[in-house]
């Protein structure tokens, strides 16, 4: 698969986002755009990371409303973008109220994937808010004939200490000279407030919005509720690419209340209850006749099938000195093949939306997908009208992980509630999501290095088959690579996961590292060590090894106990994990015991979500690295429950100890990611430590060493 | 065939007309309006349903409405009392034990079913007591917090 994501990259002039249409519903004040010339001028040659866009709105009460295009999925933009603005405003977090996801209100920010709020969306909406205080600052100055370089600001109130002077950001909403200074752009080179001097960002903000969850109180996507609304049912296919050939709706179109919409092979049914919707979609779908697709490959032969179907004009090698002298000087060659299965995200929140149409054909909908204008151009296509007719509304939603880049639900409902003309709600059961989701991709991981005679890495080859390119170049130095991506046919949808292919191709490199000290005769840290120079990465693998106490440990190895560990760089973030795992003989498992990992992105936007973040990302790399694995034959989902498919639980939790460097000098990075890559390679070198199989299949089970054992 | 049943749901009574067979998630949610109890699995593994009856942790999507009728239940929106939270969401809040929020309900519901049967639970009893609700931000060491929390508020 394409690591890149493809962002749409229309919009800028749309008649929604007029400042009439922000005034009608935010009322009146002072609105600042963040013009998006930047990310025009620069498009051609990076599409989506060169967007710089961000809004704020300074309310007459003095609060201020913020802008954003991201979508709160649970890893915390929503708290980190209202810190940038207040920051630089001189509020507190509280008088920021943060408005996403709102096609009618918001800039396109692209989707929300890839680490990209924190580095792409909090630096603009900090120049925006800056400015704003600037242009405040200047219009007191202005009324008080002072110098705007001397008045302060301190929670919303612009004071002069000289003259005693002050007024308060809700005076100054009111002025129609500020509402027109305001009408300017963003100083591009305008000053942010530095690390040092944080007052709001770098603080532990609870979460926002943390009251309405524990209440129950806020509406995911799935609680939406509209006058007169039906639940929604969707016909699916038995197994994938089946293709309907007649279906008798009779017996649906005879229940009361219910209402069928049949569009070539999309069948809906919607009636006034889920129930009633589900009992009408089991009397069609028995009387269904479905054309099976041609046999496909099943999990148990995926990985032989992958390396079959190999799409070689797809790769693009990525080389340095030359491969061929590399291995001609090695004293010593070594070669490895690594696998992963397809595995779920499985957010807690399925795919989900409610879409209710107007009496003039604009139809509105809110779900709960990763892009809301990414998700309106599908309503538009799926509905045929122009995108300017649909409204997409994503409410903070129930997890995502990378998984929700699509937006089925929101095709569905719309199709539905424009058929049935009447809201229409949409939610898919697990066992759809498990089915029709698309999965993290698996691969066939190919690794051969070469040594010389000084126990130095001379060639690295190393290949990835169908998971993607994220993460796989070496962070070691060696000095002739050759480092290919290529894709695959994959039998079953896949698409984007959290930190996309880097899980894949750090497991694999890390573990396969460890294979080559072994050979060389080296400690797995001395190798790395004396084969890397980025010093972040240095100095969170020292840092961990210290914490983790790896030299004592590491003595201590017996067959039933081990340690492994493992460090990589990706999203412009470094990581360290070190694990101590047990060897379950009698169970055939392995208990992870202990982790330590050390996470470095920058300087510390909000410590306690980060936290949450590295917390997170160890436990659902955990899932990945020791249970998950999507199984499939014919076409069909065979472990499509939260029974068949195990995820971690609380009693998977071992002792975690987290250290985070808050690294000040550099602009901050994504934290929700990278934190995940470590856990697989580092478990699977601990498992090699004590008992001297390498594993070399994910999920890592004891008794299935992978393609080369 | 419809029946109507009555419901105490948060000490308050309702009456719904309803077929029985249908799961007392989906009632609480599509025709009571109360939506903090949640989908996440239909089959009573995940957790995220998770509502009191006569105090003990239930998993409604389990439960046929006709099954908890004249019997109390309370849902997340029925815990806190005259506006003032119970000590387990506090607990929740005050350790930032929630990402996206999706199962805290569930995960709350639990923890006060527990706590009520063991009100200084060992580590050991959390786990167990909490096994059965997911998360999939992975926020168990917080949330396993938040319980530990919960439970020296209440001592």
């Amino acid at each position: 698969m394409d690591d890149k994501f493809s962002i749409p990259l229309s919009r800028t002039d749309d008649s929604s986002l007029s400042r009439r249409g922000f005034l009608q519903v935010l009322g009146s004040g002072v609105l600042i755009t963040v013009t998006e010339r930047l990310a025009v001028a620069q498009r051609s040659a990076a599409p989506a990371d060169t967007r710089v866009v961000a809004r704020l709105y300074l309310n007459e009460d003095g609060t201020i409303t913020a802008l954003s295009g991201k979508v709160e999925e649970g890893q915390g933009p929503r708290t980190e973008l209202s810190q940038a603005a207040a920051e630089e405003l001189r509020v507190p977090v509280d008088r920021v109220r943060l408005i996403m996801a709102d096609t009618d209100l918001v800039p396109d920010d692209g989707i929300t994937a890839g680490s990209r709020t924190t580095p792409q969306n909090v630096p603009p909406m900090r120049q925006a808010a800056a400015t704003a205080r600037e242009l405040l600052t200047e219009h007191a100055a202005r009324q008080w004939q002072a110098d705007p370089t001397k008045l302060e600001v301190i929670n919303g109130v612009v004071t002069n200490k000289a003259t005693g002077q002050s007024i308060t950001y809700a005076d100054l909403a009111k002025s129609k000279e500020v509402v027109a200074a305001f009408a300017g752009n963003v100083r591009p080179g305008v000053a942010v407030t530095a690390v040092s001097d944080w007052k709001v960002l770098g603080q532990s903000v609870p979460k926002l919005g943390g009251q309405g969850l524990v209440t129950g109180q806020h509406q995911f996507p799935s609680d939406i509720r509209r006058p007169n609304m039906l639940y929604g049912k969707v016909l699916r296919a038995p197994s994938y690419e089946a293709t309907l050939e007649s279906i008798d709706l009779s017996a649906a179109q005879a229940m009361k209340d219910v209402v069928v919409v049949r569009d070539g092979a999309f069948v809906g049914l919607a009636a006034p209850t889920s129930h009633r919707a589900g009992q009408a979609l089991e009397a069609v779908a028995k009387t269904a006749r479905w054309k099976a697709a041609p046999r496909r490959v099943s999990h148990g032969n995926l990985h032989a099938y992958l390396k079959d179907h190999v799409d070689s004009g797809r790769a693009r090698p990525n080389a340095t000195g030359s491969i061929e002298k590399g291995f001609a000087d090695a004293t010593k060659t070594l070669a490895a093949t690594y696998t992963l299965a397809y595995i779920q995200h499985a957010p807690m929140e399925p795919r989900a939306a409610v879409a209710e149409w107007s009496a003039d054909g604009k139809v509105t909908v809110w779900a709960g997908c990763d892009g809301p204008y990414r998700a309106r151009g599908y309503v538009a296509e799926a509905c045929g009208v122009p995108a300017e007719r649909v409204r997409v509304i994503i409410p903070d939603m129930g997890g995502g992980f990378g998984g929700k880049h699509s937006a089925e639900a929101a095709v569905e409902a719309a199709r539905m509630a424009k058929a049935a003309g009447r809201p229409v709600w949409m939610r898919w059961t697990r066992n759809e999501e498990f089915t029709w989701a698309y999965c993290r991709p698996a691969a066939v991981i190919e690794c051969k290095a070469g040594l010389n005679a000084n126990h130095s890495l001379v060639a690295w080859d190393f290949t990835n088959i169908n998971a993607g390119g994220a993460g796989i170049g070496t962070p070691y130095e060696v000095p002739n690579t050759r480092i290919v991506s290529v894709g695959s046919d994959s039998p079953v949808p896949q698409g984007s996961y959290r930190v996309l292919g880097a899980t894949g191709n750090n497991f694999a490199r890390e573990c396969f590292m460890d294979e080559v000290a072994a050979a060389a005769g080296v400690d797995p840290l001395t190798f790395r060590l004396s084969h890397l120079q980025n010093a972040r990465l240095r100095a969170v693998l020292q840092e961990a090894v210290e914490r983790f106490g790896w030299a004592n440990r590491v003595k201590k190895v017996t067959p039933e106990l081990g340690v492994g560990l493992a460090c990589g760089t990706e999203k412009n973030s470094v990581v360290a994990t070190c694990v101590e795992i047990g060897i379950d003989r009698k169970a055939g498992e392995i208990r992870v015991r202990e982790i330590c990992q050390v996470f470095e992105c920058g300087p510390i936007l909000n410590p306690a979500g980060l936290l949450s973040q590295v917390q997170g990302c160890i436990m659902m790399g955990l899932g990945g690295a020791l249970f998950e694995e999507i199984q499939f034959e014919d076409g069909k989902i065979l472990n499509g429950t939260f029974s068949a498919y195990r995820v971690p639980r609380f009693r998977d939790v071992p002792k975690i100890d987290v250290h985070l460097i808050n690294k000040t000098d550099i602009p901050s990075a994504g934290g929700g990611e990278t934190p995940i890559i470590g856990l697989a390679p580092a478990i699977g070198n601990a498992v090699f430590a004590a008992t001297g199989t390498r594993l070399r299949a994910m999920p890592l089970r004891l008794g299935k060493g992978g393609a080369t054992d | 065939m419809d029946v109507t049943l009555k419901l105490d749901v948060n000490g308050v009574e309702r009456t719904v007309t309803t077929d029985p067979e249908r799961k007392l998630l989906d009632v609480l949610r599509e025709d009571l309006n109360l939506t903090g109890t949640k989908y996440g699995c239909g089959e009573g593994r995940c957790g995220a349903c998770v509502v009191l009856i006569d105090g003990r942790r239930t998993y409604s999507c389990r439960v046929p409405v006709s099954a908890a009728a004249r019997k109390s239940i309370t849902t997340i929106e029925g815990l806190a009392q005259a506006g003032k939270l119970h000590p387990v969401q506090q607990a929740f809040l005050d350790e930032g034990a929630m990402q996206c929020g999706y199962c805290t309900p569930g995960m709350i519901l639990s923890a006060v079913a527990l706590l009520r049967e063991k009100p200084n639970p060992t580590d050991e009893e959390i786990i167990a007591g909490m096994n059965g609700n997911m998360c999939r931000c992975n926020g168990y060491v917080k949330i396993t917090n938040a319980v530990r929390r919960a439970a020296k508020a209440g001592r």
